[in-house]
């Protein structure tokens, strides 16, 4: 196997096949820009609500949360490929199974199991910052919004922007599921190329592209993981003139 | 729904998932070990040792940026021998990444005067590590390594893929059985059900660890 990696001839082949690793590299780059977008919207929205002081919607939240925590993707996934439509179909009472389209079932997929995961990092980034920055706010004379703007909204993102950036490059590498509901993913192609033509240059392409993607993800994670321990500096100011 | 959960299948599933936690176990276990040492390479290695930091940050980088999949599908690809070993060697050598990620987290928050308090006891380095560094280091991380144990038991369906018989490959092949809407959603009522009490009474005990640390 290991020989094999150096016949030129096969690269040949493999690179041969660039067409279809790029058909499979856009596919998964709009399902986890797409999937981003959806479970930004659910852990933004089942976040803040768990911070509420309305129990029903903490309930709530916290079902959402476990649950999708707590199982695994894969198991999503094939429920919404192979139990979904079949409950669609009785539920709308259509003469055969309402299958989702791959790139929805991505989406679907990452984004739902993603929330989950925001949403803790969005209770807990809101939950850290202590009540009496609030209050010295409102005692400074601030408006409600002047504080969300100029001292709660600051020092929350600081703490959730890392780990939102590494749920993100978790998202990508998770897209990857889609393979194995022959989603037509970058995995997916991969895999096919590798088992038609029976020697792994393709997985070798494939993790170079995966990494093409998620490379600068992780270099932003460590970038702002560095920048969120620093502690803040006072601007300068101008020394004022006397007139 | 009688035909569905037999006996049989039950236990088929149930086997499954006894092969679902022994990958889990072994692979979290070889993890923190290899992890371990990564983790101390890219930290500690300097001057000479240079290469072996850099080895360890090429490494954890590559293994970060792809996916746990591609490495499963590769490693069935090219090793010969017992699918279940060459499973557990695709996960440690994805996990050790992360959970080297971890160990430095935690390595890092270690105060420097702990360092400093071993040198001047005449501790060397290897029992610095040892007896000082680690166990304040692991006992920060306990949180994180039991929910990188959950992440492991989810990704283990991952395996399904190379038709290792874990739970969620057994639970196919009782799926590919099921027929109406009653039995497809009561098996995955059933999977869903067995992998959350599996994954939420780990993370009940983090929760419960983390109040304890806190506590005291």
């Amino acid at each position: 196997m290991v020989k094999g990696l150096f016949n030129i001839s096969r690269w040949e082949e493999a690179f041969a096949n660039m067409d279809t690793f790029g058909e499979g590299m856009l596919m998964t780059i709009k399902v986890a820009i797409l999937g981003l977008l959806v479970s930004l919207l659910l852990g933004i929205i089942f976040g803040v609500i768990s911070t509420t002081k309305v129990k029903i919607l903490q309930i709530i939240s916290r079902i959402y949360v476990e649950f999708f925590q707590n199982t695994p993707l894969v198991v999503q996934v094939f429920f919404y490929y192979n139990g979904l439509p079949q409950i669609l179909q009785g539920i709308l009472g259509t003469s055969r199974p309402v299958r989702l389209s791959k790139l929805l079932l991505g989406v679907i997929g990452v984004g739902f199991y993603h929330g989950a995961y925001i949403a803790e990092v969005i209770r807990t980034g809101i939950e850290a910052v202590p009540k009496g920055q609030t209050e010295a706010a409102y005692s400074q004379g601030f408006t409600k919004i002047q504080t969300m703007r100029y001292i709660i909204l600051p020092q929350t993102l600081k703490l959730i922007l890392p780990p939102l950036a590494n749920q993100a490059l978790n998202l990508v590498k998770n897209t990857s599921v889609l393979a194995l509901v022959a989603g037509g993913d970058l995995m997916y192609h991969s895999d096919n190329i590798v088992s038609n033509s029976g020697f792994l240059q393709g997985y070798i392409i494939s993790c170079v592209l995966y990494f093409i993607i998620c490379y600068p993800l992780a270099a932003l994670v460590r970038r702002l993981e560095i920048r969120s321990k620093k502690t803040p500096t006072p601007k300068k100011m101008k020394p004022m003139e006397v007139a | 729904m009688s035909v569905i959960f037999s006996k049989a299948n039950i236990l088929f599933m149930f086997q499954g998932l006894w092969l679902t936690i022994v990958i889990s176990v072994f692979t979290i276990f070889l993890s923190i070990i290899f992890g371990t040492i990564l983790a101390m390479f890219r930290n500690y290695c300097k001057g000479r040792l240079k290469f072996l930091s850099v080895f360890a940050s090429a490494y954890i980088e590559l293994f970060r940026c792809t996916p746990n999949l591609i490495w499963i599908l590769l490693l069935r690809f090219t090793m010969k021998g017992n699918a279940v070993y060459i499973s557990i060697l695709a996960f440690t050598l994805f996990t050790s990444a992360v959970v080297a990620e971890i160990v430095r987290g935690g390595l890092n928050a270690v105060p420097n005067t702990q360092f400093e308090g071993a040198a001047s006891q005449g501790f060397n380095f290897f029992q610095t590590m040892w007896y000082i560094v680690l166990p304040q280091a692991y006992k920060m991380l306990i949180p994180a390594l039991l929910s990188q144990c959950t992440t492991i038991i989810k990704d283990t369906s991952f395996l399904k893929a190379v038709d290792i018989q874990e739970f969620m490959r057994n639970s196919s092949v009782v799926l590919g059985s099921a027929r109406g809407i009653a039995q497809i959603t009561a098996l995955y009522g059933f999977v869903l059900l067995t992998y959350f009490v599996l994954n939420f009474a780990l993370s009940c005990v983090v929760r419960g660890y983390q109040k304890h640390l806190a506590v005291s």
